[in-house]
């Protein structure tokens, strides 16, 4: 077994009745890593997420975590284990200490540091001054603040996050984050599945999901050098229309509509952008712009995966 | 096993209980509200049936007698008629249910005969309860008879040709004044406990099921053993607690006699407590929502218990088959050992079998109960 590596996987399967949730999906999670499963709803992310934590059997496959068979003994993983699943998991009739003292003592966290500790993550995580709050009273980004917290009041060596910023404030997503890379420093191996393709980038190496099936798994760099083509943005003031107008151009590989603009992936950017322009012209819809662009993780996970675009 | 989780799922589940109304309710308010429903509701006797007198003649022995009649506390006066009509009317409009006519020549004919006759009507609309409320009467009169026997005595010497000199003895045991209150109160207590702490903690793995907290709960160390007796002590200490009440009630507000040791009234109620939390829980861990387990656990302690535990229907008078089927029934046990505790102050060894039967089923239930609970989702 890989020294280095702190979660292998093998040939995963996973089905609930006739649906084939998790199809032969295989990874291996380096220590010290923010690995990211990508993907829409639907593509597997929790069932992988569940059964790394040990709460759902695959029906075949292996898994292990930290050298611990987990399909053989799921118990012996679960004191080096984090898991925050993706609704909340925590108690709301319960107050932010009571929730992190609860935790604190399951995972048999020494009482001096359980206090230190305490102090340090929710101080970091902007929930200090709500420690008397019932945890059903607060905000959804703070719930998941403080299911982080409970998450690291043990210190684990593997952070399993099933989607932790779904509807979370974009104030509070930051401070997740900063938690999340400080973590990192201190050798965590952190491990997430999320549907936003904006904090995908932020991962160390990324599993791009779909129906079941890893399709690629890279660094955000990598896998954007592996998109073929180029991407032009044109901005204009019906992106509906150009998109509609575009759909079969020559040269013209993908098509995806981005708010005020559609990211259109051609063979070479220098040589149809002129060509666009005028075909757009000829069906007079105004453009705005058009310009090369560097692509994000959703433009490649169009391209590579194709289908639906995440959000 | 980790005594520090243990104490820790326990200390968080005396705060869920101690800010859930629902449970609160079911723990506090329940046990009270079916004391006082079953205590009274459901008796076998009647007490102060209503009794209209009318008493023609108003004489001192008269008035004697209508004394004897609300004395006995199985009556009492709710009016006093000087007609016929009257008796009539008092009945129609439920004034009273029975009516007391002495008539006019009462003290008189007794006095010379040594007997006299007096009329008690009843409205036998509720057969049951007139039946009943004429055997009282009967007993009454007996009682002014007999009292009237012994002034006779002491006047001429000898005993009038009368009902008073009627010498039957009788004698009841155990519940001597037969009072079906006695051997209900022991049952009630039972079913309450059975009732109670089954659903309280019916709802307490359903409620982590239900709420999503269960996913992250199975993803820690704690063991399933550790997560019952956790869940299942601070239920426990609750149940100790609705048991002290009910059975102080029995005691005290009841006043049925208690002739047997607190101390195994204690050990004998704790272990039914464990098997009836167990129960719940079992049920819990196996139903993964709220309303469907606590159902159930209604459906599995009140039906079985209140037909077939001997708590108003005797077990000996039912076919051999339903009889075997009663020995499943736990409460059963307890409902004996209780009416045992209570009316005869039988010992622990005297109760043995009961105790046995209890002792069997707390190690089984809790057996199951922690083996049913699987730390995983499918």
């Amino acid at each position: 077994m890989n020294n280095g590596a702190a979660v292998i996987a093998q040939n995963l399967v996973r089905s609930f009745g006739a649906t084939a949730a998790v199809s032969d999906v295989s990874f291996s999670i380096q220590r010290g890593e923010i690995f990211g499963f990508a993907g829409p709803d639907g593509a597997g992310k929790t069932t992988v997420m569940r059964m790394l934590a040990g709460v759902l059997r695959p029906d075949s496959g292996g898994i292990a975590v930290e050298g611990i068979d987990v399909i053989a003994n799921p118990e012996g993983i679960k004191s080096l284990l984090s898991y925050m699943p993706q609704r909340f998991g925590l108690y709301e009739d319960l107050t932010v200490a009571e929730n992190i003292f609860f935790y604190a003592e399951l995972f048999s966290v020494p009482r001096k540091i359980r206090l230190a500790r305490a102090r340090e993550l929710l101080e970091a995580a902007g929930l200090s001054p709500f420690q008397k709050r019932l945890a059903g009273q607060l905000s959804g980004g703070m719930k998941q603040k403080l299911g982080l917290v409970c998450a690291l009041i043990h210190t684990p060596s593997v952070l399993l996050l099933d989607e932790p910023t779904t509807g979370v404030d974009p104030v509070s997503r930051r401070d997740f984050w900063a938690i999340l890379y400080n973590l990192r420093e201190s050798g965590v191996t952190i491990v997430l599945s999320t549907a936003y393709m904006d904090e995908a980038e932020r991962c160390s190496r990324l599993a791009l999901m779909d129906a079941g099936k890893i399709h690629y798994c890279d660094t955000p760099a990598r896998l954007k050098q592996a998109m073929p083509g180029m991407l032009l943005a044109i901005t204009a003031a019906d992106p509906r229309a150009v998109r509609a107008a575009l759909a079969d151009a020559p040269g013209v590989l993908g098509l995806l509509l981005m708010g005020d603009r559609v990211n259109v992936r051609v063979d070479d950017a220098a040589r149809r952008a002129p060509e666009l322009r005028a075909r757009l012209d000829a069906q007079n819809i105004a453009v705005t712009g058009i310009s090369r662009i560097e692509p994000a993780i959703e433009d490649v996970f169009v391209a590579l995966v194709g289908g639906g675009a995440p959000a | 096993m980790n005594l520090r989780r243990i104490l820790a799922i326990a200390y968080k589940e005396t705060l869920q209980v101690w800010r859930d109304p629902r449970s609160l309710a079911i723990a506090l308010l329940m046990p009270l509200m079916q004391m006082v429903l079953l205590g009274y509701g459901i008796s076998l006797d009647i007490k102060h049936v209503p009794l209209c007198i009318y008493d023609q003649e108003n004489s001192q022995t008269s008035r004697e007698m209508v004394q004897d009649f609300t004395a006995s506390g199985w009556f009492r006066t709710t009016a006093i008629l000087n007609s016929d009509h009257g008796v009539r009317a008092a009945m129609d409009d439920g004034t009273c249910i029975g009516a007391l006519v002495i008539p006019v020549s009462f003290s008189r004919v007794l006095a010379q005969t040594g007997q006299a006759e007096v009329q008690a009507i009843f409205d036998g609309t509720d057969a049951n309860t007139t039946n009943i409320a004429s055997g009282y009467a009967q007993g009454v009169i007996a009682q002014t008879a007999a009292t009237f026997a012994s002034r006779w005595d002491a006047q001429h010497g000898v005993r009038p040709p009368t009902a008073g000199s009627i010498g039957l003895q009788s004698r009841v045991w155990f519940n001597e004044t037969l009072d079906s209150r006695n051997f209900i109160i022991p049952g009630v207590v039972a079913i309450i406990l059975a009732l109670v702490g089954a659903q309280l903690t019916s709802l307490t793995v359903a409620r982590e099921w239900e709420r999503g907290t269960m996913e992250q709960l199975i993803s820690t160390p704690v063991t399933s053993t550790e997560l019952m007796i956790g869940k299942l002590s601070p239920y426990f200490v609750i149940g100790l607690l609705d048991a002290a009440f009910c059975l102080l009630a029995a005691a005290f507000w009841f006043e049925v006699p208690f002739r047997g040791s607190v101390f195994t009234l204690i050990l004998t109620t704790a272990l039914f407590g464990v098997v009836v939390m167990g129960i719940g829980y079992l049920l819990s861990v196996r139903i993964h929502n709220q309303l469907g387990a606590s159902q159930i656990a209604l459906m599995v302690t009140m039906l079985p218990i209140a037909m077939l535990s001997g708590y108003t229907f005797p077990l000996d008078q039912m076919p051999a088959s339903i009889r075997a089927i009663s020995l499943l029934v736990y409460a059963r046990y307890y409902v004996t050992i209780l009416r045992d505790e209570f009316l005869k102050g039988s010992s622990l060894t005297e109760m043995a079998s009961s105790v046995a039967a209890l002792l069997l089923y707390a190690v089984a239930v809790l057996w199951l109960a922690a083996r049913a609970f699987r730390k995983r989702l499918d």
